[in-house]
């Protein structure tokens, strides 16, 4: 019986293919957008945690001022100074490396070509808190360090865009009126998580900068790489208790500074990605409504064109039990239709996007399986009610008509 | 033809509306049908012989009275009873011959039995033999437009009896039909009521038709003008 009233709810699906889709719009639209969305999303989490694997995810991050990774931060607390990376460098344990850095945007120059880029004044640690590898050259050297000499390591951007294919090493690039050859080339890392070319980058001693380029001696942040992943946490403690130290923050004060490994920063930074992942929700839900009134809608026309067959049917032996379920599961496999199709668009659009957006393409068996099992039940609650009107007509009167 | 008898009204009406627009439709029949019986009824319109119709297909129920089918009380039976006597023990053809357009022959004849959820190789077998039996074996598979009146009523008298029904109801089976067709619809159906004792209750206008029953029952104003039973038969 069920088996029977498969073939004859695909029989009048199919005879009018159009009504049907039409039809089937809104759960279509519906569907598809679950389904991009959640695809989507999948796929930029993997980007994203392919990138932090990428930078190294047992990295903590230190700046100053509250809350300065998210929305709202301020960041007019005072800068980190020498003092307190000789401090964590004194007090942590379980640390590959510690890296302050400064930076700025700056214009630079060599020969008849500048370009713009971003200054960072560090030390050697930072190579290796960020995993940098070098293509040629070397880091600086503790004198150079010390000393804040001129000299500089370039990304791999700098190089083809300023030197194209020679060699750069021992060249003199102008960092404003700064003047200072090359050391190394670091190897090429790709677009950060933000989407920033990290490659596009120059590296000064941290004297060298903040002698000649920025003026003070201020240290914007610390990088400090953790030696396993699961000390993360402690390390993170240690570092905000010897800078509440070192910058005279009163138990029961809020510290003026952040600690974050780059799993919050990302978060934080992502944050706003849920203010539209609401927004899509609640357009798949007005979208399915709006399909499954459209159901009822078609169904109801279905039932009263069809009345005169359904007074046959009911004449020649049909229950009322089973001329509802004929309805219901016509109404079943029309929805299941539109979320068929919503799958396949929403996964089409999703791959495009994918695509366009260089993230990679992530469908999720669960949210196919959970949008077609949804649609299905749309089917079955908004066709429920012409469904019992059709198993309630009165066979006499459904013969009649014409 | 035994005497046991199967149907029988007893002071049977049926009122519609209320007040001042009320009308009597059957006022107080009384009736008595035999297993194996082929029984005519006629009445002008408006006389009561379609509402008797719909209560004996226990498509509708009296206003008061008893209808007793097979000694069972149809009128204390629920909506369900009522479809599972109709689905056990009845089988209808009507006028139009209200095939389903679109359906094949053979698809047609086996709906009922789709109903009682027979297999399917079981269901096409007793189909086919039907569809031979009223003489339309070769067009099985032919739609309804492609069948002429008289096939696509031989179509619909094979979909009547393929579920063994006790009592066929046929209104106005050849209401549609020339003379030539309509006396082999009038044939078929007396062989069925003589080969296989199928009880039958067919409507006419037509005192031709009624003349292949074993009698006939005349309606006139919600009553019967024949007497109960014909000791002619």
């Amino acid at each position: 019986m069920l088996w029977e009233a498969l073939k004859l709810a695909i029989q009048s699906v199919s005879r009018n293919p159009l009504r049907s889709v039409l039809t089937l719009l809104g759960i279509v639209i519906g569907v598809a957008a679950v389904i991009a969305m959640v695809t989507i999303g999948d796929g930029t989490t993997r980007k994203v945690e392919a990138d932090l694997s990428k930078l190294g995810s047992n990295m903590l991050v230190a700046r100053p001022g509250r809350n300065v990774f998210g929305p709202g931060g301020n960041s007019d607390s005072r800068a980190f100074k020498e003092r307190d990376v000789a401090a964590l460098r004194n007090g942590l344990s379980h640390v590959r490396a510690i890296a302050p850095v400064s930076s700025r945007a700056a214009t630079i120059v060599s020969g008849a070509q500048n370009y713009s880029t971003t200054v960072n004044g560090t030390d050697s640690d930072f190579f290796i808190a960020q995993d940098w590898d070098f293509e040629s050259g070397r880091p600086f050297s503790e004198g150079e360090v010390r000393s804040g000499s001129a000299v500089c390591v370039i990304g791999q951007t700098i190089k083809t865009v300023l030197f194209g294919p020679l060699d750069p090493l021992g060249e003199r690039l102008r960092i404003g009126n700064v003047s200072c050859s090359v050391v190394g080339v670091l190897t090429g890392k790709g677009q950060s998580a933000m989407g920033t070319d990290q490659d596009n980058t120059v590296i000064i001693p941290l004297r060298a900068f903040q002698r000649r380029i920025s003026g003070s001696t201020n240290i914007s942040t610390l990088y400090i790489a953790v030696a396993e992943k699961e000390q993360i946490t402690e390390v993170q403690a240690m570092a905000e208790r010897i800078l509440r130290e070192q910058r005279r923050v009163v138990p029961g004060q809020d510290d003026d500074f952040s600690v974050r490994d780059m799993t919050q920063i990302i978060s934080a930074m992502t944050s706003t990605t849920s203010l539209m992942t609401a927004l899509l929700g609640a357009v798949a839900a007005v979208s399915l409504l709006v399909g499954g009134i459209g159901v009822m809608n078609i169904m109801l026309v279905s039932v009263t064109e069809r009345t005169r067959e359904i007074g046959i049917r009911l004449a020649i032996g049909a229950l009322e039990g089973q001329v509802l379920l004929q309805f219901l599961v016509e109404a079943f496999v029309l929805a299941l239709l539109g979320g068929v199709i919503g799958i396949a668009l929403g996964l089409a659009i999703a791959g495009l996007a994918a695509y366009g957006m260089q993230i990679p393409f992530a469908p999720s068996a669960s949210i196919i399986a959970l949008s077609f099992a949804f649609s299905g039940a749309i089917g079955v609650v908004f066709g429920f009610f012409p469904a019992r009107r059709a198993a309630r007509l009165d066979p006499i009167e459904a013969l009649r008509h014409e | 033809m035994n005497d046991e008898t199967l149907i029988a009204f007893e002071g049977l009406t049926k009122v519609y509306g209320e007040g001042s627009a009320m009308v009597r439709a059957l006022a107080g029949v009384d009736l008595i049908i035999r297993r194996g019986e082929f029984v005519a009824i006629m009445g002008p319109s408006g006389s009561g012989k379609s509402t008797a119709m719909n209560i004996l297909g226990c498509l509708d129920t009296p206003s008061s009275g008893r209808y007793l089918f097979a000694g069972v009380d149809v009128t204390r039976l629920d909506r369900t009873q009522r479809a599972l006597l109709r689905r056990n023990y009845l089988g209808f053809v009507f006028q139009g011959y209200n095939l389903l357009a679109r359906t094949s022959a053979v698809e047609n004849v086996e709906l009922p039995l789709v109903y009682r959820g027979m297999p399917r190789a079981e269901r096409r077998r007793r189909a086919d033999e039907a569809l031979h039996l009223v003489g339309l074996a070769g067009r099985e598979h032919h739609k309804p437009s492609e069948l002429s009146g008289g096939q696509q009523q031989r179509v619909a008298i094979a979909r009547a009896i393929v579920a063994d029904p006790h009592v066929l109801l046929a209104d106005e089976p050849t209401g549609n039909l020339d003379t030539a067709r309509s006396r082999e619809i009038m044939d078929l159906l007396k062989r069925l009521n003589a080969e296989r004792g199928l009880t039958i209750i067919m409507v006419t206008h037509e005192p031709g038709m009624a003349e292949f029953a074993h009698r006939t029952l005349r309606f006139v104003d919600g009553r019967i003008e024949t007497p109960l039973m014909a000791e002619t038969v």
